[in-house]
């Protein structure tokens, strides 16, 4: 028996797009109906996707609740969705994110509420697709089409240079999605070179034994596009004025949930498609993580913007992950993994919170503010609570992220991980100078006096963020409990032994991953 | 029955969560209840674990409480899990007892705040997580604790954060200390690679028997360079050199967090750690070494500081960076019960002390400016001698508790097992030490306490004695300052009384058991009781000196002999009274670099180089190449005509060319 319960989640979505088309938004009714609507069907699929939590078996290796239908039987294309512990922990957070951001914009969206709702929802499911797609082909479609509600999110409802930040963003991120794509034909037409079949199917893919050289240009190919969304340094540059640009909304996706196709696109494509091109530039993309995390907060701290400040800290947190992933030792990859999830919802909660004290005064300026915390104490608290979490304090979910990835680089590579754990320091630094300028202090501006502390909708979106971050932080295991078998096998996927690298035409046995779950029967590494 | 531990750091936990959550509505008299409550009640369940303890036979006095698996991954592998043993029961006795004291204390001195509840709740969030750090079964649980402490010390330091310079010395407390942790937890991660584990009950016992069946050797480079990574991160929460720079500056918090947090318990953090790793340093002489010089440096270079500070409390604040150098002698010298013993007799007195200066200063109205004070034993008797009991007990002279734990490490440190002449250079250094403390501490009763009022003619009349709910923590805490030191009499001075047992070495002896086996096996010279004895009465006389030029000082020749000497050694004095310029010496090292380098990255390398040429670059060139392009197709015949004849001309001259 086959479960749709994937595709069932992935095009929830669509299913409340139909229903905001047909209303007009005149006048507050009609918007607010739009609203709840939007709102109704993102909680929907948030209860939908508990279910994949639900029949989700963390001790299974492979894939998970697989839908395997063909789709262009000439060119070998299908419909494929699966779920392992890899994507699981990002699907689960996508749902979660999307309700969370359609109530921050509430009273933040009030022209093209229509129009606004339709493009978020589109977006959940396309970030969906994009995870959950084991086809190239449809991998390729979900991953295209997260482009175009984000640009246009940018470029309507966005700051007052939103065209200039929607057309960086969509040109940054086409031009590598067009190398990718072209490399990834040519991994179609070896693969069919080598066995007479034409097919998309990943796990299939995973099989192609490229010649070394070809492995190191898809690769590079693979990873520009990927490096790009992550976004590593020197390609971080569109991530700033983006976020700058972006509405609120748009913000908290953008860094919940966007940047994550960049990691995930490591772990689930470019990494174990070519390991040996992965294991080649291994040492430039340690030395460009670790650059971004102290460059990053570096650049971070002396923002004069708050949304500034926290689009350059991303780039140093992303940094992390993009280290775990790259020391492949079980700490450094499923803190890698966690990381990732813990700053979409600590990085998202910041833009959140950013967005709050910016409806009151359209302004995101440090100097504008100052002494809030007396003014608005519940905000002031949560705002902290969020900042440890980024800092990486114990009891928050920042801390084991952070700790499993320097733990596990340290084993592989100790200038690395001393390096890394500089970031450590200098996350405290900005973030708590931040803090002091806006929280502390006396009320400087008048305009300050007044703020309005959260009120019940804003504290709504707020607090199961809240509990996420020490849920997490107090009891990890039950998250990367769900990451132990898939973990396994993406290392021993992607460890390019020693001795067969130098002989890299010889045919050495890369892990058959069947969907139907049989055991990949490779030494684990005990590490 | 092991499982009831956690209860000593759920109690302060529950505490702050009621406070933080409902303090503000429920009123002053609700949330003193809650805070010295659940302190109270940790209080009460250690003694009940105390008592459980001292039931047991002596080798099973190890209990384990584990909650639950916190983090997982691959070998790597973590428990929320406590542990008490002898030492950790010395720690939580001193830290809940001390803390419940000074809790009631704070009921009378912060009763005017308006963020009473804040107050509170904090304090109590402070004590789960010191007794996190010393309940921890392993060094993640204590480095939760560790993190912990510093985030309690951060938001009390910068408690009154409308000043700002009281949000830059919680912030500065912070980060420096993060540095601290940034080594501490590159001791983590080395310490897992080799022995991986991070629980005591695994590391401890399996260095010994790797160094028993030699697969460690004694020094062994890895060995020392997790015990130096893990003194770094002491070095930033007990502050000493180079990261001490932060704790003079957390005197800006409320005066009972200074007596808690920033003395009694906190601060000795990096000694109990140093102490639980005891094995460690002990197959680590080289760590011990640097350990030990550093501490002497500290002990030494804080306190002729201390000498030339006229804030009262900042006095107290050098005294305490100097007395956690006496304590991180003893650890490192490998006397480590020497040092625990200190730290105890320490945060006896130095938590008197600072509470009396809170007294003090309540009583000037907030004043802590010691050029003003003057003559307040009249007005004050109580707080007067509480503090004098405190001071002599500073001071080192018996039988006040201060003596023996300070002469028990300097006797150790002579006797430093490893490196027998650097242990006389170190006994020197704490000596000389011992003297200018002796001296500083004087002069601050002297110029508080003795002569002719210095104040306005308001705060005169404002003068008063505390209420008992401050006074009676105070005496308490004297009391412990006199006789405190008794639970730890030298053998020496204890057959001389006719067979006094040191009660404190015997019942920690166990956990230095498998440190003293390996120092035992250390060849060295052995002093006899005459020997000690002439220290002893070397470090008595020194001290008793100390006092008496204080007295000369300040009380006979004040204040024209302080002025002159001022004058007469100036550059001196600027030196010392400036804190040898080090707070301006790191800003211009490491503060202003880093500011500039972050302005430069994103000015010139993101905004111009990397934006400005490698993204916006081909946009631009783009842009222009169809511009000059698009010139090509204007429409007008005449340019077509024109561009038709360059062309001809072109193909004409090709051809004829040949």
């Amino acid at each position: 028996m086959d479960s749709l319960i994937l595709t069932y989640t992935t095009f929830l979505p669509l299913l409340g797009v139909l229903p905001i088309l047909f209303i007009p938004q005149k006048g507050e009714g009609g918007k607010n109906v739009i609203r709840w609507i939007a709102l109704v069907t993102s909680i929907l699929v948030f209860l939908v996707s508990l279910r994949i939590y639900a029949m989700f078996d963390p001790g299974k290796a492979g894939f998970q609740m697989v839908e395997f239908k063909p789709w262009i039987s000439r060119l070998g294309v299908h419909y494929f969705l699966g779920i392992d512990g890899l994507s699981f922990w990002l699907v689960l957070l996508t749902t979660f994110i999307t309700p969370v951001t359609i109530l921050s914009t509430w009273r933040a969206i009030e022209k093209r509420v229509k129009e606004f709702m339709v493009a978020l929802l589109v977006l959940e499911t396309a970030m969906i697709g994009t995870f959950l797609a084991l086809d190239l082909f449809l991998f390729y479609i979900f991953w295209e089409l997260m482009l175009i509600p984000m640009y246009l999110i940018i470029g309507v409802w966005g700051g007052e240079r939103r065209i200039y930040a929607a057309i960086k963003f969509f040109l940054y991120t086409a031009v590598g999605s067009l190398l990718m794509l072209v490399c990834l034909i040519g991994l179609i037409w070896f693969h069919y070179e080598q066995s007479g079949t034409l097919t998309f199917n990943l796990l299939e893919l995973y099989n192609t034994h490229l010649p070394r050289l070809y492995e190191i240009l898809f690769f590079a190919a693979f990873a520009l596009a990927f490096a790009i969304k992550v976004p590593m340094f020197p390609l971080h540059t569109w991530l700033p004025d983006a976020h700058v640009e972006a509405p609120t909304a748009g913000s908290v996706i953008l860094a919940g949930i966007l940047l994550k196709m960049g990691t995930y696109g490591f772990l689930r494509f470019a990494m174990p498609l070519f390991p040996q091109g992965s294991a080649f530039f291994t040492p430039t993309i340690i030395a460009l993580s670790i650059i971004g995390i102290i460059y990053g907060a570096l650049v971070a701290m002396v923002q004069p913007d708050i949304k500034k400040l926290v689009a350059y800290s991303s780039v140093s947190h992303l940094g992390y992950c993009m280290l775990g992933l790259y020391v492949l030792t079980k700490q450094g990859v499923e803190g890698s993994i966690l990381q990732m999830i813990n700053h979409g919802i600590s990085t998202g909660a910041l833009f959140l919170l950013v967005g709050v004290v910016y409806e009151r005064r359209h302004t995101r300026l440090i100097s504008e503010y100052g002494g809030i915390a007396k003014v608005m104490p519940l905000y002031s608290t949560i705002f902290l609570i969020v900042t440890l979490s980024s800092i990486g304090f114990p009891t928050t979910n920042g801390f084991i992220g952070e700790f499993l990835i320097l733990l596990g680089a340290f084993k592989a590579n100790k200038a690395a991980a001393v390096l890394a754990a500089t970031g450590v320091v200098l996350g405290a630094v900005y973030m708590l100078w931040m803090v002091q300028r806006v929280f502390y202090g006396k009320v400087t501006n008048p305009k300050n006096l007044h703020l309005p502390d959260l009120n019940l909708r804003e504290f709504a979106y707020l607090a199961p963020l809240v509990v996420l971050i020490f849920w997490i932080g107090l009891f990890p295991n039950f998250f990367l409990g769900k990451m132990h078998t898939s973990v396994d096998t993406f290392i021993s996927q992607v460890k390019v032994p020693c001795k067969t690298m130098a002989a890299s035409n010889e045919m050495h046995p890369r892990v058959p991953v069947g969907y139907h779950g049989h055991k990949s029967n490779l030494e684990h590494s005990e590490e | 029955m092991e499982h009831y531990i956690y209860f000593i750091p759920l109690f302060p936990l529950l505490g702050f969560l009621l406070n933080g959550i409902l303090g503000k509505r429920l009123g002053k008299s609700f949330v003193s209840c809650v805070g010295c409550t659940s302190v109270g009640l940790a209080f009460v369940t250690a003694l009940f674990v105390f008592k459980d303890l001292i039931g047991r036979p002596v080798e099973d006095r190890i209990m384990v409480d584990t909650l639950w698996t916190w983090m997982a991954a691959g070998a790597f592998k973590v428990d929320v899990s406590f542990l008490v043993d002898q030492l950790s029961m010395v720690m939580i006795l001193i830290v809940t007892g001390v803390g419940f004291l000074i809790h009631i204390y704070s009921i009378g001195y912060m009763h005017e705040d308006e963020s009473y509840w804040r107050y509170f709740a904090y304090l109590n969030m402070f004590v789960f997580f010191m007794s996190l750090l010393v309940l921890g079964a392993n060094y993640l649980v204590m480095f939760v604790g560790w993190e912990g402490v510093g985030l309690a010390s951060y938001l009390l330091i910068g408690f009154w954060y409308e000043g700002n310079e009281n949000a830059d010395a919680g912030k500065k407390a912070f980060i420096v200390n993060r540095i601290g942790d940034f080594g501490f937890a590159l001791g983590m991660f080395l310490m897992f690679w080799t022995f991986g584990s991070l629980s005591y009950l695994d590391v401890f016992p399996k260095a010994f028997e790797m160094y028993e069946h030699g697969h460690l050797a004694l020094n062994a480079p890895v060995l020392v360079a997790i015990c130096l990574l893990l003194f770094v991160g002491a070095t930033g929460k007990s502050a000493q050199i180079p990261l001490y720079v932060w704790l003079p500056d957390a005197m800006a918090g409320p005066t009972p967090v200074s007596a808690l947090i920033h003395a009694a318990t906190m601060v000795t953090a990096g000694v109990y750690m140093v102490a639980r790793s005891n094995i460690l340093y002990t197959l680590a002489p080289t760590a011990c070494l640097v350990v030990a010089y550093i501490a002497a440096a500290t002990a030494l270079f804080a306190a002729t500081i201390g000498i030339l500070q006229n804030d009262i409390k900042k006095v107290l604040a050098y005294s305490t960076v100097s007395q956690l150098g006496y304590m991180f002698i003893g650890v490192g010298v490998t006397a480590y019960w020497a040092g625990i013993f200190h730290l105890m007799t320490h945060a006896f007195f130095k938590a008197c002390l600072f509470l009396c200066s809170g007294s003090v200063i309540h009583a000037m109205g907030g004043d802590q400016d010691m050029r003003h004070m003057g003559g307040l034993a009249k007005k004050m008797p109580i707080t007067y001698i509480t503090m004098l009991v405190a001071t002599i007990a500073i001071a080192g002279i018996p039988p006040f508790a201060g003596f023996f734990s300070k002469d028990e490490i300097l006797w150790k440190a002579f006797n430093f097992p490893y490196y027998p002449v650097s242990g006389k250079i170190i006994w020197f250094m704490g000596t000389l030490g011992a003297a200018v403390t002796a001296f500083y501490m004087f002069r601050l009763i002297f110029l508080t306490f003795h002569g002719e009022f210095r104040g306005t003619e308001e705060q005169k009349h404002h003068l008063h004695e505390s209420p008992y709910f401050m006074t009676v923590p105070l005496m308490i805490l004297a009391a412990l300052s006199f006789c405190g030191g008794w639970l730890g009499i030298s053998p020496l001075i204890g057959h001389a009384l006719g067979g006094v047992p040191n009660y404190l070495e015997h019942f920690l002896e166990p956990v230095f058991e498998h440190s003293q086996e390996i120092v035992a096996t250390i060849p060295r010279v052995e002093y006899g009781h005459g020997m000690e004895i002439a220290l002893m009465t070397t470090s008595v006389v020194v001290a008793i000196i100390g006092v008496l030029l204080a007295f000369h000082v300040y009380i006979r020749r004040f204040p024209e002999l302080p002025a002159r000497l001022r004058e007469q050694y100036a550059v001196y004095y600027d030196l010392i009274y400036n804190k040898y310029y080090v707070d301006e010496i790191y800003f211009r090292i490491f503060v202003w670099p880093t500011y500039y380098l972050a302005i430069f990255f994103w000015k010139i390398i993101d905004v111009i180089i990397i934006d400005g040429i490698g993204v916006n670059g081909p946009a631009w060139l783009t842009q222009r190449g169809a511009y000059v392009f698009s010139r090509v197709q204007n429409g007008q015949v005449q340019t077509y005509g024109a561009f038709m004849l360059l062309g001809l001309v072109g193909i004409l001259w090709y051809l004829l060319r040949f």
